[in-house]
């Protein structure tokens, strides 16, 4: 007997206009979970954010945190939330500690209990000693924790996050993933979107999002063994050659004596060949024989994200369509 | 109310902290006042006599109202869309208090602005009496609060501040120019006159005009005056409440339209 998620959504749906930004996402995400929300630019995930944050009201669907919603109980679920935005919602002309005090204000919170939870955040996130600093002049990565900082002040079951390591070098990223490891280890639920693989591949779980629709759920293991299999990756110099090439693979694994394996797919993104396949590797010496010098490079591996989006929605993560040259592939 | 307060002083700490806008909200009109002041001042003859330096002095310091108040709004447009406001507009704040804490801390820097103008006064050459000085900043905070909340209304449903500079060209500055800051309404043609008449704004500048030389008696009576200039501040006031009650995340459209590829 499992306990409801605590952020339960159901059939959540925003359009624009004609434009139907996101269409009927379902998922729900159990305490002190790390789930990221994986997508190309333009997938949704920023709307979602945006309803989810309550910034925005949905068209259709609704959502609970905690069991309330925003139509029931919009300040209940505010206090629950802890929001983190991609642009940075912190005032450059204040510093560090006024901006927690001016927030913990707005929250309603005063006095020395506010001051004394702000400098335990602030101690929390490694920012304590520019506290009395103007945030105008902080790093990328020392202002992203600061923000954490502020949205954690009022102590919030989730902390959603949009594109939380945009903008940030390296360094800063790997320790803002630790800190967000941490929190989530320490109960809080974290929600945050990303177009980054390696990020979400360090998710506890993940929700594709592409068009709109949520594609894929789970963990990242569990989406990389549905792929099945051994991916084949063949780089050619042209998509052109590209197209080409994936014609005569395809063709050539349908001549093979077995039939068509529903699992096998041959499809192109771009200057590559993909083909997915349970034994990609037995197909590695007959390929690089029948079609030596038509490829740059042959690379075989286990299925990424990457591959799952691919595998998913028929086209690459950054919008281009994935032509099937075979009955074995998709329509694209 | 902890949070009105917070935002409150908020908009006071960053406009202290930001020298441009000092300048920016004195400079304009103080030159304004200068070059029209000289420029007019051999032909332009003001009702009782005064010179026009002195007759256009209340104008101007309305007029550094008006700007420190277009100054202070128009930061919400950007505040909200990416940056300090976001944070405020999913808070469990109320939105009467966001609303309370802008128009507060914004009619605060306007006063305060109109204010140290009046204070000058003295080195420009005016010595308002002591006792005017009281009413004088009475009305300086009906119109300041006036302004502030018109600005607020406005750029609170705008997506960009070109917009909110269109507004201001087209409505907020014609207010002033028609509110006899400028040139008084006696000799101005019937139309402009009506025009002018029907613009709250009007009755501030007589209000403050009168209480800094008694004796410029033209224009609208003083308890008329007095009573629009309330009713214009309070109905600008709520007007702003209402929009952010009512609207409380500002136009509801997409911030980045996306660009998709069709398959």
């Amino acid at each position: 007997m499992s306990a409801p998620p605590l952020v339960e959504v159901e059939g959540l749906s925003r359009s624009y206009g004609d434009r139907l930004a996101l269409d009927g996402v379902s998922f729900g995400v159990a305490e002190g979970e790390l789930f990221a929300l994986l997508g190309p630019n333009g997938g949704g995930k920023t709307t979602l954010f945006k309803l989810l944050s309550t910034l925005l009201p949905p068209s259709s669907g609704t959502f609970r945190v905690d069991g309330l919603s925003p139509a029931r109980d919009l300040r209940g679920l505010r206090r629950r939330l802890g929001v983190v935005f991609q642009s940075p919602s912190l005032d450059r002309k204040l510093t560090v500690l006024e901006n927690l005090l001016v927030h913990g204000a707005v929250l309603g919170l005063g006095g020395a209990p506010l001051r004394a939870r702000a400098g335990a955040l602030l101690e929390r996130m490694d920012v304590a000693d520019r506290a009395g600093d103007r945030v105008e002049t902080l790093s990328g990565g020392l202002a992203r924790r600061v923000e954490i900082a502020k949205a954690l002040l009022h102590a919030p079951r989730v902390l959603l996050l949009d594109e939380p390591s945009t903008g940030l070098d390296p360094l800063a990223r790997r320790s803002l993933r630790a800190l967000l490891r941490e929190l989530a280890g320490g109960g809080t639920t974290v929600l945050l979107t990303t177009h980054l693989f390696d990020e979400a591949e360090e998710a506890g779980r993940i929700g594709l999002l592409d068009r709109g629709r949520l594609v894929a759920l789970g963990t990242p293991a569990e989406l990389k063994r549905d792929v099945g299999g051994e991916v084949l990756v063949l780089a050619t110099e042209s998509d052109e050659e590209a197209v080409r090439l994936a014609a005569a693979v395809a063709a050539a694994l349908d001549a093979r004596a077995e039939a068509p394996a529903p699992s096998r797919r041959v499809v192109r993104l771009g200057a590559a060949v993909r083909i997915e396949s349970p034994e990609a590797a037995a197909l590695v010496p007959s390929l690089a024989a029948s079609f030596a010098g038509r490829f740059r490079s042959l690379t075989l591996g286990a299925p990424s994200l990457e591959d799952v989006f691919v595998d998913r929605t028929g086209h690459s993560f950054d919008g281009d369509a994935a032509s099937a040259p075979s009955a074995a592939g998709t329509a694209a | 109310m902890r949070a009105a307060y917070a935002l409150a002083r908020r908009e006071v700490v960053r406009f202290l902290r930001q020298p441009s806008r000092i300048v920016g909200a004195f400079a304009p009109p103080l030159l304004a006042w200068l070059l029209l002041g000289a420029g007019f001042g051999a032909s332009f003859r003001a009702p009782g006599g005064a010179s026009y330096l002195g007759w256009f002095f209340p104008g101007t310091v309305v007029l550094v109202v008006l700007f420190a108040a277009i100054f202070s709004t128009i930061s919400v447009i950007e505040d909200r869309r990416e940056g300090f406001l976001q944070a405020v507009v999913v808070s469990p704040a109320s939105p009467l208090s966001v609303a309370a804490g802008k128009i507060a801390g914004g009619t605060l820097l306007a006063l305060a602005q109109g204010g140290v103008l009046l204070a000058l006064a003295p080195l420009l050459g005016f010595a308002p009496s002591a006792a005017a000085l009281a009413p004088a900043l009475i009305v300086l905070a009906l119109v300041a609060l006036a302004l502030t909340g018109l600005g607020l209304a406005i750029a609170w449903m705008l997506e960009s501040t070109q917009g909110f500079h269109a507004v201001m060209n087209l409505v907020l500055i014609p207010m002033w120019f028609l509110s006899g800051s400028f040139f008084p309404a006696e000799g101005a043609p019937a139309w402009l006159r009506a025009a002018m008449a029907a613009n709250p704004l009007t009755y501030g500048v007589a209000s403050l005009r009168r209480a800094l030389d008694p004796a410029a008696a033209a224009g609208p009576s003083a308890t008329f005056s007095v009573v629009v200039t309330l009713a214009f501040a309070l109905g600008a006031a709520l007007a702003a409440a209402a929009v952010i009650a009512r609207f409380p995340a500002g136009p509801d459209r997409p911030a980045r339209p996306s660009r998709r590829k069709q398959p």
